[in-house]
């Protein structure tokens, strides 16, 4: 739908008017949305420096982590490399909006087996890489043996990620979007147990996405509540509502329990939660009117 | 790892914060424009409690006004999307925002406009989904009800109707607890799929995170080309003893309420029945009818040759016995004495993964004055109904539907009048 009809205008110029009367919704010679709204845009240059240095600083920390995490699989340490997987990806996931730009490197360092498949191609070859693959080495292969290439793969990539990223141009369409992104991440995978097949530590990414997303609301929250105070509080609300019920599922040293030991009610409770933050986090962009 | 003890993680510092700050990187393209949009209306425009009308011009437009909600005695549509919900709300004033915002929207909807205007700002969803675009109305009908449950969670039972529980267990039933019950329902019957399940879409949407789906069927009914009452998957015609749409005496006596905050609403009975299609296609002709008592083709009653031709369930044949078998639904059903206004419609669900066999039957809806008229056909239908062999209930849920809303009122006022 491209067209808005000239009532809209009205209404949203604030004058109410009761049902159009037609069955025609849209008066098709109305000139497209884009080219005629002249919105009065916000001056965002604060917000956006201040997602950009969290978005860096979220990719120092990933460069890092995956840093450690792969000496740790090049020296044969299972053990440490499973404790080191799940918190070293939640930087990632953090920051996916922004990592995601870069159209190659996001499959190479994030990509699933089932991503790769749709594409035709097995476990058994070269083009599955990154942390998914030395997952499936490490949880269902039990070994890091031959896997060694695809470690210093994935920190080379992590490398030119962290490299990337910092010509990123944060705009307020990739925050706002992206904060909705990350919800929708959760919706779609993270909550389904699809993200993390091997290691079922879904709910890691699960928590990195939903602070991914809260970060941006704290960053615009100001320029929110100049503009609709109700939905501010309705976010703090649904943020809250999310943050609780993942809070059930912590483990003792800060982790979380593994995807399998969700009930089906536990995940609908999960989901529904995440769907009720996104419909008002969709919201934000009034802040652009 | 954060923990909800911690610190909130987001507040922590930010590394590289002082030496971005002024960059200004990423300012471009923010353009400034100068207009009169800004902070008039909220995004989806939920703030605005206007008043709507019934349109006077849209095509296929039935009416939201009037003493009794649409629905009910509207003709029979040829789809419906029928919807249980839970509801996340605690308040009564919550509640009551809920039906307050519906109110206007079921309106918009039924005049087959959008629900909320387009905005100027693309930068947000728009209010309206936007997939009933370029349909008509398509004699979009709402009916919204409140079930047993909602009572107990808002602690608001002494207001609940002596007649409002749930549906006592009958013999062969095997409800699953994903169809059976809920808060509020919803039912949109329209001529056209797509406009019936856009508008519990965008209502369930409306009122995110106050109320959820908690089942929902799609169904249809297909009407022959001549007209006349449409058949359903055993292929005999479903309907043609209701009570006339126009007979206001009789739908008083059988379907409106006459007491109370629902004076002028009626009760809904939702019955899911799947149709076991494989056993039925394998039964004669000559089983099937007796099944019904009634013959396929004509839809007569057995001895009689019209649909409409009027029968006297106890007459016998010469050799004593009764001419529509007394283990038929027909007899049984009329045998009851109990009436009802039935709305059902098919629907074909795909498969079911544990037998293979056709997921589909019967979205049974009925409208009745008291809950019991439905109880007491069911009970007389009993284990006796030859019909039961093929087929099984699997959901179950009863709803009190609103009275009819004046222009300037809301859904369920009459109730939060009598809080
Ligand atoms: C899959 C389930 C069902 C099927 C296929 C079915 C089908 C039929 C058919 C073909 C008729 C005869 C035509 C007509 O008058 O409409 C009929 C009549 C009727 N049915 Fe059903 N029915 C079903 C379930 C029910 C249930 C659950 C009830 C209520 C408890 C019910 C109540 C009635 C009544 C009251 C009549 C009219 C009887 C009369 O002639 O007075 N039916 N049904």
């Amino acid at each position: 739908m491209k067209y808005y009809s000239f009532l809209s205008v009205l209404i949203a110029g604030g004058i109410l008017m009761a049902g159009c009367g037609n069955a025609e919704k849209v008066n098709k010679d109305s000139a497209p949305v884009t080219e005629q709204a002249k919105l009065e845009e916000v001056d965002l240059t604060a917000e956006l420096t201040a997602y950009k240095d969290f978005a860096l600083d979220q990719m120092d920390q990933f460069l890092i982590e995956t840093e450690n995490f792969v000496k740790l699989f090049k020296a044969g340490d299972i053990e440490g490399a499973k404790a080191a997987y799940a918190p070293a990806r939640m930087y990632f996931e953090r920051s996916e909006p922004i990592a995601e730009s870069f159209g190659d490197l996001d499959p190479r360092i994030d990509g699933r087996l089932a991503d790769i498949q749709e594409e035709g191609k097995g476990k058994g070859e070269e083009e599955w890489t990154g942390y998914h693959k030395l997952e499936y080495a490490l949880w269902e292969e039990n070994t890091t043996a031959g896997y060694e290439a695809i470690a210093d793969q994935l920190l080379a990539d992590a490398k030119e990620l962290h490299a990337l990223v910092q010509t990123v141009e944060v705009t307020p369409d990739l925050m706002i979007t992206g904060a909705v992104d990350l919800l929708n991440e959760v919706s779609t995978s993270k909550i389904t147990g699809e993200e993390e097949i091997y290691s079922h530590t879904d709910l890691y990414d699960f928590k990195a996405n939903i602070e991914g997303a809260e970060k941006i609301f704290e960053i615009l929250r100001s320029k929110l509540d100049a503009k609709d105070k109700e939905l501010v509080t309705t976010l703090d609300e649904k943020f809250k509502a999310v943050d609780d019920l993942l809070a059930l599922h912590e483990t003792a040293n800060g982790g979380y329990i593994s995807y399998e030991e969700l009930t089906g009610e536990n995940t609908k409770a999960l989901s529904a939660a995440v769907n009720q933050l996104g419909e008002p986090l969709s919201q934000m962009g009034i802040i652009l009117e | 790892m954060t923990t909800s003890n911690d610190e909130k993680w987001i507040n922590k510092k930010i590394s590289r914060r002082d030496m971005l700050k002024f960059t200004g990187i990423g300012a471009v393209g923010v353009a400034i424009g100068a207009s009169g949009f800004g902070g008039v209306i909220k995004a989806m425009g939920y703030d605005v409690f206007e008043s709507v009308a019934d349109s006077k011009t849209a095509f296929n437009k039935v009416d939201f006004y009037g003493r009794h909600q649409s629905g009910i005695i509207t003709p029979v549509q040829t789809h419906i999307y029928f919807a249980s919900l839970n509801v996340l709300v605690s308040s009564k004033k919550d509640l009551q925002e809920v039906f307050k915002k519906w109110t206007p929207l079921i309106v918009r909807l039924m005049n087959g406009e959008l629900m909320v205007d387009l905005t100027p700002n693309t930068r947000v969803p728009t209010g309206d989904t936007g997939e009933a675009e370029g349909l008509n109305a398509s004699n979009l009908s709402i009916t919204v009800g409140v079930g047993p449950s909602l009572f107990d969670k808002l602690g608001i039972t002494n207001l609940k109707p002596a007649e409002l529980a749930d549906l006592p267990h009958f013999p062969k039933d095997q409800l699953q607890e994903e169809f059976t019950g809920g808060d509020i329902c919803i039912q949109a019957c329209a001529d056209d799929p797509q406009v019936a399940f856009h508008a519990v879409r965008n209502l369930v949407r409306a009122a995110s995170g106050k109320v959820e789906i908690k089942w929902s069927q799609a169904g249809f009914n297909s009407f022959p080309a001549a007209g006349g009452t449409p058949r359903n998957l055993f292929a005999f015609k479903d309907g043609t003893v209701n009570p006339a749409i126009t007979d206001e005496k009789d739908l008083k006596e059988v379907v409106w309420v006459d007491k109370g905050w629902l004076k002028g609403g009626s009760y809904l009975v939702a019955r899911k029945i799947q149709m076991h299609l494989e056993t039925w296609d394998r039964t004669s002709l000559k089983d099937q009818e007796a099944t019904f008592g009634r013959y396929r083709d004509s839809g007569a009653a057995f001895g009689k040759t019209k649909e409409f031709d009027d029968f006297d369930v106890d007459a016998k044949d010469e050799k004593g016995a009764y001419i529509m078998p007394d283990t038929s639904h027909v007899h049984l059903a009329r045998k009851s004495n109990a009436r009802m206004l039935r709305r059902s419609y098919s629907y074909a669900s795909g498969v079911m993964t544990n037998t293979g066999a056709h997921d589909a039957g019967l979205l049974f809806v009925s409208f009745q004055k008291n809950p019991d008229q439905f109880t007491t056909v069911q009970n007389s239908l009993g284990r006796m109904d030859k019909m039961n062999e093929y087929i099984t209930h699997r959901g179950s849920a009863v709803f009190a539907c609103f009275p009819g809303v004046q222009k300037g009122s809301y859904l369920g006022e009459a109730l939060f009048n009598a809080l």
